[in-house]
């Protein structure tokens, strides 16, 4: 289990990225961190692998204090995608798959292998093993940036809006491939992004940050749209308006869910 | 003409020599331009200086250098290692900034996804800075080349033979065709070199090719879409 506790960050410059949060992460789920730009997010994220450090309070993975490790062994040890995927532009797609492996110090055969098989494993065809990153679509990119984050097969995958730039059908497809991969391998995700339909998609649990970098609301997505915190949640989730006001209509007997511009959602099992 | 097919051994023998006189000075301030410019890109505070006296090394007149150098480094005026000298300072005067706008190009993003899934500082600037620099580094070595190339002639006017003694006798005595001479033989040079370092750069950075650094995000091809779409 990761947690916060009481962590704070104020960069050099002054800004207060992050204040005061405490957070439990639980394992084997996904946790979304989702809050406007700016609102500590992606500091609060980073936190975990120690690319930053809390100027105040203390992050813990299963009650160690990750100050105390070897930064570079810890983040060997957790996966990490990001926007953009990161890839690096001169290594081939298998050899940015196998990048920890071979850090590691595996042969280059056996990491090679592995990253074939998570080819296979995020739904890459293996063709594309020997292309390099440019040369790829940028779903497909992002695509080897999860499977990058697999490939030693960590407990934490920590995610920073891995699919935020790609377009939405694609985006779409991602996401319910990454809803696949977790049923089955029941990572601790952390999963960061600004879009609430992302959090509400992927999350068991979203924590709901505002600017300043304070949490506002933790809870599930039906907890969150059930009871939202103050009116700045309501607002962000869009619960009273828009598609999320949906209202039942009887039509020929059935029950049909129509949203607020009446055009039909579905219809109400029974 | 005449004077050319005469002379036939000594040209080349000369081409040996000025070849044997750059490519120490070229690989010198190559190898030491990298590190300085590394540290130009770093550190912000130093990037002035650093780049503002490398810069100036190019203002000093060749000769007043050749002449001076001894003097600091014990070797006589007329030695190659003397000339070496000289156009490795020229050198670094010409990649310097190169080499650190080089490491500039290198995108944040990578360096912190590099450093984000473990790259030490060490391992990630063999496995990753440099190599993505490669390109524009690439550009800067290609310009010391033709300058270094051209810049051994000078060591004739003190008596360090090369191409450029061709320049020097054929103006005392008058003969056009050693001129040309030296003056083809220095460009043939140049030439053979850079396109040496293009074919290089072609075998290390094959990666670079087609300019495209930078991944594209959304794909506008076709044919990879529909892969992916398989
Ligand atoms: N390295 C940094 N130096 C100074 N300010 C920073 C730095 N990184 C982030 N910030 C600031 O901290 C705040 C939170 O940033 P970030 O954690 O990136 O938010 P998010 O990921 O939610 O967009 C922003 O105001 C941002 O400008
Ligand atoms: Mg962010």
């Amino acid at each position: 289990m990761i947690e916060f506790h009481s962590v704070s960050k104020q960069y050099p410059d002054g800004t207060l990225a992050v204040r005061e949060v405490s957070l439990q992460v639980p394992p084997r789920q996904t946790t979304v961190l989702v809050g406007s730009s700016g609102s500590g997010k992606t500091t609060l994220l980073r936190m975990v692998n120690r690319m930053v450090d809390p100027s105040a309070g203390r992050v813990t993975i299963d009650g160690d204090d990750v100050a105390g490790t070897d930064a570079v062994k810890l983040r060997r040890g957790i996966g990490y995608v990001m926007q953009n995927s990161g890839l690096l532009p001169h290594r081939t797609v298998a050899a940015n798959i196998a990048t920890v492996p071979l850090l590691r110090g595996w042969k280059r055969h056996d990491a090679r292998e592995r990253a074939l098989e998570l080819m296979d494993t995020v739904g890459l065809d293996r063709s594309l093993a020997d292309r390099y990153p440019g040369q790829l679509s940028g779903g497909q990119q992002q695509r080897v940036g999860v499977a990058r984050g697999l490939a030693v097969d960590p407990n934490i995958l920590l995610m920073d809006e891995p699919f935020g730039a790609v377009d939405p059908l694609v985006r779409r497809e991602l996401q319910e491939e990454l809803l696949r991969l977790q049923r089955e391998l029941g990572k601790t995700v952390l999963f960061v992004t600004h879009d609430i339909d992302e959090a509400f998609l992927l999350g068991d649990r979203v924590v709901i940050l505002r600017e300043g970098g304070e949490i506002v609301q933790i809870g599930t997505p039906a907890e969150i749209l059930a009871s939202p915190a103050d009116g700045f949640v309501a607002d962000f989730v869009g619960a009273d308006r828009g598609r999320r006001a949906l209202h039942v209509q009887e039509v020929d007997g059935r029950s049909l869910v129509v949203d607020a511009d009446g055009r039909p959602a579905g219809v109400l099992a029974r | 003409m005449n004077w050319i097919l005469r002379n036939l051994d000594e040209i080349l023998e000369l081409t040996l020599v000025h070849l044997a006189l750059s490519v120490p000075a070229i690989i010198l301030s190559f190898v030491l331009a990298v590190p300085i410019g590394w540290v130009a890109h770093r550190y912000a505070w130093s990037r002035g200086i650093l780049l503002t006296l490398c810069g100036l090394l190019y203002a000093i007149p060749s000769l007043a250098l050749l002449i001076v150098l001894p003097a600091l480094t014990g070797q006589s005026l007329r030695s190659p290692a003397n000339l070496v000298v000289a156009l490795t300072l020229y050198g670094l005067a010409v990649i310097v900034r190169t080499a650190a706008d080089a490491f500039d190009a290198v995108d944040p993003d990578v360096r912190q996804s590099a450093t984000a899934v473990g790259y030490a500082a060490w391992g990630r600037f063999w496995g990753v800075e440099l190599p993505l620099a490669g390109p524009v580094l690439l550009a800067g070595l290609r310009v010391v080349i033709v300058s270094t190339v051209s810049l051994v002639t000078v060591g004739a006017v003190i008596g360090v033979q090369s191409l450029g003694s061709l320049f020097t006798d054929g103006f005392q005595r008058g003969i056009a065709g050693e001129i040309w001479a030296g003056l083809i033989m220095t460009v043939v040079l140049a030439l053979a070199l850079d396109g040496l370092a293009v074919l290089g750069g072609r075998l290390l950075l094959p990666w670079a090719r087609g300019g495209r650094r930078r991944p594209r995000l959304v794909a506008p091809d076709p044919t990879l879409q529909a892969a992916e779409a398989r």
